[in-house]
């Protein structure tokens, strides 16, 4: 099964990357605010179904693909 | 009875890059230096360990977070546990964070700027195995070069737990923080660079007096066990 792992930082944890890319499309002409990059990690796992391969990738998630004090995470499976 | 060399242990990890430094500065300092690799199960004999800087396993996904599942790191860790000393420099100090030895995460720098220079600091304490040369308040000159050195300390984190505070703060930690040790004091991080500070011809010895801390209280270990 395919799965999405979306990788935030937490809200109020300062994000220089986020603000960089903000102002640089500030100077492109782009009206944005609030801007925080995180990132993104496709894989595919074996599962019976989408509920298992989702309970398996948060196990990942917590063991290593993210860090609770610093970041969130959110499953998708694809399918 | 003459005084017995401390044997230390330096973790080499893909991508340490400062192992040998650490290496030669703690011979320098009259300890045994010995180098340990990062796929070994258990350590050597040692009665104390450091894990030097650099960026091990490529610092892909953050700092350190791949490091922490390495075998060496695991004996490190229950080194750490039974009370052995454990410092961590730069990528040591992230890596330490990650495998939960140490509280907080070190983050991008505010600057988003890779730092490289020489920083003033204050000696928070000097009762640690770490510290026992410096004077408390007392000023340090180290370099530092990282690009991902913001220390963020958990929120319950115990001030005595700050060994290091920066002057001049180079990287937007909170509080300054430029090392942190963990509850018991027997393992300690720190971004800047101790060993490429013991001789004067490098622009400051002053990270000897942490290094040769440590060479002291790892011989008071094997003085001990005599």
């Amino acid at each position: 099964m395919k799965a999405t792992v979306l990788v935030r930082p937490k809200p109020g944890i300062l994000d220089p990357q986020g603000e960089a890319v903000g102002s640089a499309l500030g100077h492109l002409g782009f009206e944005v605010s609030d801007t925080r990059v995180g990132k993104v990690i496709d894989l595919e796992v074996e599962a019976a179904d989408a509920t298992a391969a989702k309970a398996l990738v948060e196990k990942m998630c917590e063991r290593l693909l993210a860090n609770p004090l610093i970041e969130s995470y959110e499953v998708e499976i694809v399918g | 009875m003459g005084s017995p060399q401390p044997r230390i242990g330096v973790v080499t990890y893909p991508g340490s890059q400062d192992d040998r430094d650490a290496l030669w500065a703690l011979a320098a300092l009259d300890a045994e230096a010995v180098s340990v690799w990062h796929e070994e199960r258990e350590l050597p004999d040692v009665d104390a360990v450091v894990l030097p800087g650099g960026f091990s396993y490529g610092d892909y996904l953050r700092c350190g977070a791949i490091a922490r599942f390495s075998p060496a790191t695991a004996a490190v860790c229950e080194f750490a546990e039974a009370g052995g000393f454990v410092l961590g420099i730069c990528n040591g100090f992230q890596v330490l964070c990650e495998a939960g030895l140490l509280p907080g995460a070190l983050l991008r720098n505010e600057s988003l700027r890779f730092v490289c220079r020489d920083v003033p600091l204050t000696v928070e304490r000097n009762d640690l195995p770490f510290t026992t040369r410096c004077t408390a308040g007392g000023r340090l000159v180290l370099p530092v070069k990282h690009g991902d050195g913001r220390y963020l300390p958990p929120p319950d984190l115990d001030p005595a737990q700050v060994v290091l505070r920066y002057l001049e703060n180079p990287n937007g930690s909170v509080g300054g923080i430029a090392g942190v040790c963990n509850e018991a004091g027997n393992v300690m991080g720190l971004m800047p660079h101790p060993e490429h500070a013991v001789d004067p011809l490098l622009g400051s010895d002053d990270g000897a007096l942490l290094l040769a801390s440590l060479v002291d209280a790892a011989r008071e270990r094997v003085l001990a066990a005599i």
